[in-house]
Formats: C-alpha cells, structure tokens, sequence
C-alpha cells in the first residue's frame, strides 16, 4: 500500500434498503429517498452533509432529484457507472476516491428500480439500424436472435464446460447452495424456498445450457450505503466496513456481454484485472477472506470468478463446487444473502450491502471470524470488486 | 396441476409411438387448463379523443360519431365514442412487449401453447379474432379486460399440418364506482400444429400468414462495416484485413488493434468453419424467430470467430468442433444474413 492508496481511507457507515419485490407499488424515485434516508440515519449523518453521489448510468433516478429532495446545498461530486451490474462496486470506488481526496466528505450510492413491475430487464432490445456503436455492435446478434443475456452468458459456458469438464449440474451445484442461504435470509425473495440439484436439473431450458434455475429474477427494490472518512466513521453509530481495495476492470478484448473473439473465452480476464488491484492494495490475498459475494446473475460464471480471484486453479472451480467449498460450513460461503438467484436482482447492490453485514457481524448468515469480505460486480461486461473489511 | 375432471387423452392419429405417449401424456394437463381465468390486463390510458383521432386516421375513418365533437354532442351519445372495433386496442402493452398497464396481471393466458410447443406442436396460426360489443364506450373511461381459456379441441388435420384449435375468450370492462360494466368480448382462436411440411425456408407466398408479420431486427451498419453486409447481398462472406501488418479481424473496425493502422481491405472467406461454442435459444420465444433457436461461434479456417445462427443441424451435430459452412438467407425480402450448416469433416 502507498501513501496515496485509497486502501483503507473510507468507510461504509451506513445502509439502507427497501424490501425487494416483484411489484414495489411505489416509485423508482420513492424507493431510492427511502433506501437513502435509511442509509443516513442508520449511519446517523444528518441528509444536509451530503457532498457527492455515485449511482449506475442505469439509474433512472437522478443525483440531482435525491440531493434536492434531501436538502443539500454543497455537492461536489457525482458519477455514474455504465455496464449495469458491472458497476455494482465502482460507486463504492468512485466514493471512496471522492473522499479519500477530500473533494466530498460524506457521498451517497444508490440503487433502484422497478426493473420488474414497470419494463423487463431482461427482455431482448432492438438497437435499430442507425451507425451508432451499440447498433453497430450488437447487429452482429440482433439480427440472429442472439439477444438475451442468458444466451451470452450460455456461449462461454458452452466452452467452459467443454474445456475443463464442468458439467450443469456444477452450475446447479451453485443455485442449491445461494439458494440454501436464500431460505434463511426474511428479506429473500426465495426465503424459505430451498431448491434439490434435481429441481435445478429438472427446471426448463431458458437457454441451453443454461436452465431457469441458473438465471436470476428480475426485481423491484432500493439499496443504498453512505461512505465517509475511516477517521470520522470511528465517531459513529455503527461499526466501521472500511474500504480496503476497490477496483473497476478492463481486459483486453473487452467487450460488453460478447467478448467471444479473445483467443480464450473460459476466463474472465476483466476480474483478473480487479483481482490484481484488489490484492495489491489490501495486502490481503485469497487466503485471507472468510467469505465473499461472487456476482451470480447467471451461475456459470460464478466458476471462473472463483479461478480469476485464485480461491482455486484455472479449470478447478468445479472441483471447488463439488466440495462444497462454496456453500453453508465449507471454507468460503459465498452469497449468505442469497445472491441475486436467491435474495434480489438489485443489480449487485444488494450483494455489496451483505458485504457490509458480514464485516459488521449482522448477516442473518453470519460467517464466524468475518474479517475481510470480497465483494464483485457483474460478468460478461466491463466490471469492478471490493475487498471490504473491519478497521 | 390439478387434473380433477380431465377426460383422458383422446389417442392421436399420429403414427409415431413416441408420438403417441407423449400425447398421452400432456393431454390430461391441457385439458386441466380449461376454464382458467387470468387476471387483469389494464389499459395504459383512459379512453381518448386524441388515440381515437389517430385510429380513425390509419384505418381511413371519418365517422363524425369519433371524430366531431360538436356533431357526437348532437347524437343519442351526448359525445364523442370510441369505435367499437378500437376495444382491443385501449389495452395493448404499446411498443415494448409485454410491457403492460401498472396492476395488470403476470399470468400468462398463453401458457397452454407453452404446453402444447413442449410437446411438438410448435407453429401457430391465428384463426379467429372475434369482437362483440355490449355497448359504445366514451371518452374517460378506464378498461381493462380478463381471459379465459374457454376450449381446447379435439386433435385435428389441417392443410397446414396437425394440432388443436385452442379458444382464449377475453371480456372487456369499463371500471365504475357502482361496479364494473362488460362492454364487449373479443373471442381468439389460435390453431397450434405441427407442420405437414416443417421448416420451409422463405415462405413462397402460399398461404399469407393470418398473424401479423414481425420482421427481424435489422443490424446498425456503419461505414466500418458496410462492406461486409454488402459481400453478404453478393454471396460473400467477407473478412476485414489490415493491409499494413495482414491481420484478419471480425467484428470489423475503423483502426487495427494490432498495428493501429486505418488501412483496411477484405478478403473473401471460404465459409467453412467449425462450432467454437453454441447456444440453443428456448425463452422468451420472440417473434419472428423459431424456438428452438441454435446460434453457434463459428471459428472459420482463416482464424476469425463470428456468430450466427446454425440451420440443418440434428441435435448429435450440435457440438463443438462440428464442421460448418456458410450459406446466405433472405429474410423479410431485405435482410441477407450468413448462416452457417453442419457439413461431413
């Protein structure tokens, strides 16, 4: 760590969140002031000393419409992140840059939407014909009917399986144990509802070879988390989740969800990128983790996740899943919230929050001696990571 | 799934036995299905002049009864009203399927032809849309309508090929603080078969499809990548090269990742190639595709990768390493797409 390392500067003070649902009732623009005024009290900052926001470029909520309805009156810095859940972690990053520089003292992430109840998701989406890059870019599938994220994911899937013998039923090995976690977790969507790998084995294809129950639901829902200095966090309410490595990634031959022309398509070298920056600011290394939230929108790339972070060897992740590793009791639970398969499709914000819990000692999965949290977006796009742990 | 009053499955004229278990086995659970009510899809806008305006406009309307609201005021309605043949149309989703009126139901009323596609039934051609009316409706009323699934008939033997008529009734009320009042019904019979001649490719024109055509998404092309769009018109799959250092790059772009030169040509590219990686599409079923859809990463002989849809291809070919090759199809009378087909290695 050098002395202008973010590593360790800032602080998660304070969490907030809605219930998650599959019909809110309630607007977008509702759901975030709630998630951000329970964020605030929870970190007990009174609204007026917000001083910058992060969000998503997804967001349809603006910066602006939550510092006004909040009341600030000095905001010094806002961003927003592209690539949806690949940004799950950057405004945590943004945030703590903003504040480890000084330009804002106290920032507010937020995350919300009706994904579920006012527009689908996951619905394909028709580019038009014009010469812009998105249409440009994803006219090389469009037109193929090659247009969902499950069936991007299920093309290097196809290969990983192929490569190094993973099989579907290591991708169900995945959904079984979020979803165990699921059941026990009240603010779950799938709380009490625990999945057998034959119901995962026996749920429709969505995309081959890619079943129901290896795909997340879409959801309505807010989370929202303050950020401020390690030195003022020591003074608050809660327990301070200091920042200890953050990161975005690019790797070469990135593209967004279509990264099929790399010479290798089994790994996720974006996360590798992450994983680097993380373990070089923190100091820490796999091996100091006690658990983690592996972004699980899709299940198949949970594994090369596992691979890219160096829990265990390149094609060895199955291997790691087989045992159990990853589940209730095994040497790193990852998920205890649930996942996005389990507990909410809140674009990784949600897994971020758990990630805070964990530190603080107040997931209703709680892992024993939970030290260091690592915490990463979304796959198959430009992405980031966190590594989260006590002072 | 409840079965409770299913007459057993009637056995099928097919000659297949695998065919025939399969009926017997699904049948009971589509005919389980009768009489299912599904909950409410809500209009997005109440009734109103201006949507009215622009209908009568499309269709060639100019009924003064929609139209002018002075001459509306002099008749038996005391205003404006819609025409009864726009019922259907206040409670469409809009531009974006499936994106419904906030409150409307997630049912699905289609879930029978689900049933029925998972079984080999999988075309489909709409037979009947039949409006009745009780009454005009007037400019601010809210509707919305329900669905039953009110018939599924016997297994029949068309031109087209073999399947069932399955029947949706769709009742249409106007919400009132006394209660809510029918105004019409919209009767909708599909026919869901498995096709006499499967999988003729560009339709020649025999018998116009009674549903309305969705066309394929067309590309964004840009001066980047004209050049292989064009070489697909002329037959040629066409692979952009750097002329400065001979790099092959797919997908096209103005500058060589290698070398960063802006000097580019093509070269044609013999179209054979092998399955890197495949995918076969099951849902959401988006028209105008056919599910199951395979889309394979097509590695050619010259080193690029592309994808494309995969044709002709048996379920054992399905796998990576399977020799292909490419061959161009016309859809929509405009769009020329290379696909690619399973060939001896």
């Amino acid at each position: 760590m050098t002395s202008n390392s973010i590593s360790g500067r800032a602080a998660i003070v304070g969490l907030g969140a809605t219930e998650f649902s599959k019909n809110s009732g309630r607007t977008e623009l509702r759901l975030a002031m709630e998630a951000t005024l329970g964020a605030l009290a929870d970190a007990g900052i009174d609204p007026s000393e917000v001083e910058g926001f992060s969000s998503y470029t997804m967001d349809n909520v603006p910066e602006y419409e939550v510092a006004r309805l909040l009341g600030c009156k000095n905001v010094k810095f806002f961003s927003q992140i592209p690539h949806g859940g690949g940004g799950a972690c950057a405004p945590l990053m943004h945030a703590a840059m903003a504040v480890a520089t000084g330009v804002a003292k106290v920032v507010v992430v937020y995350r919300a939407m009706n994904e579920r109840s006012w527009y689908r998701f996951g619905k394909p989406h028709d580019f038009g014909g014009a010469p812009i890059f998105d249409a440009v870019n994803y006219g090389w599938y469009m037109p193929h009917g090659f247009h969902t994220p499950a069936a991007w994911v299920g093309m290097f899937a196809q290969r990983y399986m192929h490569t190094y013998g993973a099989t579907s039923e290591d991708f169900g090995r995945v959904a079984v144990a979020v979803r165990d976690f699921a059941a026990t977790n009240p603010a779950a969507f799938f709380y009490g509802k625990p999945i057998t790998l034959e119901e995962h084995q026996a749920s429709r294809w969505i995309c081959e070879p890619l079943h129901l129950l290896d795909c997340c639901q879409e959801s309505d829902g807010a989370v929202a988390m303050v950020i401020t200095s390690a030195e003022r966090a020591r003074d608050l309410k809660q327990k301070p989740v200091i920042i200890k490595g953050a990161s975005q990634g690019i790797a070469e031959g990135q593209q967004s969800m279509t990264s099929f022309y790399r010479q290798d398509i089994t790994g996720l070298p974006e996360m590798g990128v992450v994983a680097r920056e993380l373990y070089a600011q923190s100091g820490l290394g796999p091996q100091d983790l006690q658990t983690a939230v592996i972004y699980d929108h899709f299940t198949p790339f949970v594994l090369p996740q596992l691979e890219e972070f160096g829990f265990c060897k390149r094609g060895e992740a199955k291997d790691f899943i087989r045992d159990g590793l990853h589940a209730r009791s095994g040497s790193l639970p990852i998920n205890t919230h649930g996942g996005q398969l389990g507990e909410a499709y809140i674009h990784g914000m949600n897994g971020v929050a758990e990630g805070v819990r964990q530190v603080r000692g107040t997931s209703v999965n709680q892992v024993a001696g939970a030290q260091n949290v690592l915490v990463t977006a979304g796959t198959g796009v430009p992405t980031s990571g966190l590594i989260l742990g006590a002072a | 799934m409840t079965e409770a009053g299913a007459p057993a499955a009637r056995r099928g004229a097919l000659n297949s036995e695998e065919n025939i278990l399969a009926e017997q086995e699904f049948m009971p659970a589509v005919r389980a299905m009768v009489g299912r009510e599904y909950g409410r899809v809500y209009a997005w806008d109440a009734v109103n002049a201006p949507m009215i305006r622009q209908w009568c406009e499309v269709m060639g309307i100019d009924n003064p009864l929609y139209l002018d609201a002075d001459y509306a005021a002099s008749s038996e309605h005391g205003g404006l009203v819609a025409p009864p043949a726009m019922l259907q149309a206040w409670c469409l989703e809009g531009l974006h399927m499936n994106n419904y009126a906030p409150g409307s139901t997630d049912e699905n009323p289609y879930e029978v032809l689900k049933l029925l596609e998972a079984n080999g039934f999988a075309s489909v051609v709409a037979v009947n849309s039949d409006l009745s009316f009780d009454r005009y409706v007037k400019l601010g009323e809210k509707l919305y309508y329900t669905t039953r699934l009110d018939a599924v008939g016997d297994e029949k033997t068309t031109a087209l090929g073999t399947g069932y008529f399955v029947t949706l009734k769709m009742s249409f009320f106007s919400e009132k603080p006394e209660g809510d009042e029918q105004v019409g019904q919209l009767l909708f019979r599909v026919f869901k078969f498995r096709p006499a001649n499967p999988v003729k490719p560009a339709a020649e024109g025999d018998s116009a499809p009674a549903v309305p055509k969705f066309k394929r998404p067309k590309p964004g092309i840009s001066d980047d990548t004209r050049f292989f769009w064009e070489g697909c018109a002329e037959g040629k799959l066409l692979i952009q090269r750097c002329t400065a250092c001979n790099t092959l790059r797919h997908p096209p772009a103005p500058v060589c990742s290698s070398c960063h030169s802006f000097d580019w040509d093509s070269v044609q590219s013999s179209g054979k190639g092998t399955i890197y990686s495949f995918v076969v599409m099951h849902y959401p079923e988006v028209p105008p595709f056919d599910y199951p859809n395979p889309i394979g990463l097509i590695e050619l002989e010259e080193g690029v990768r592309l994808t494309a849809g995969l044709v002709g291809v048996k379920r054992d070919e399905l796998a990576i390493g399977q020799a292909v090759q490419v061959e161009f199809h016309t859809f929509d009378d405009e769009l020329i797409l290379p696909l690619f087909r399973p060939v001896a290695q």
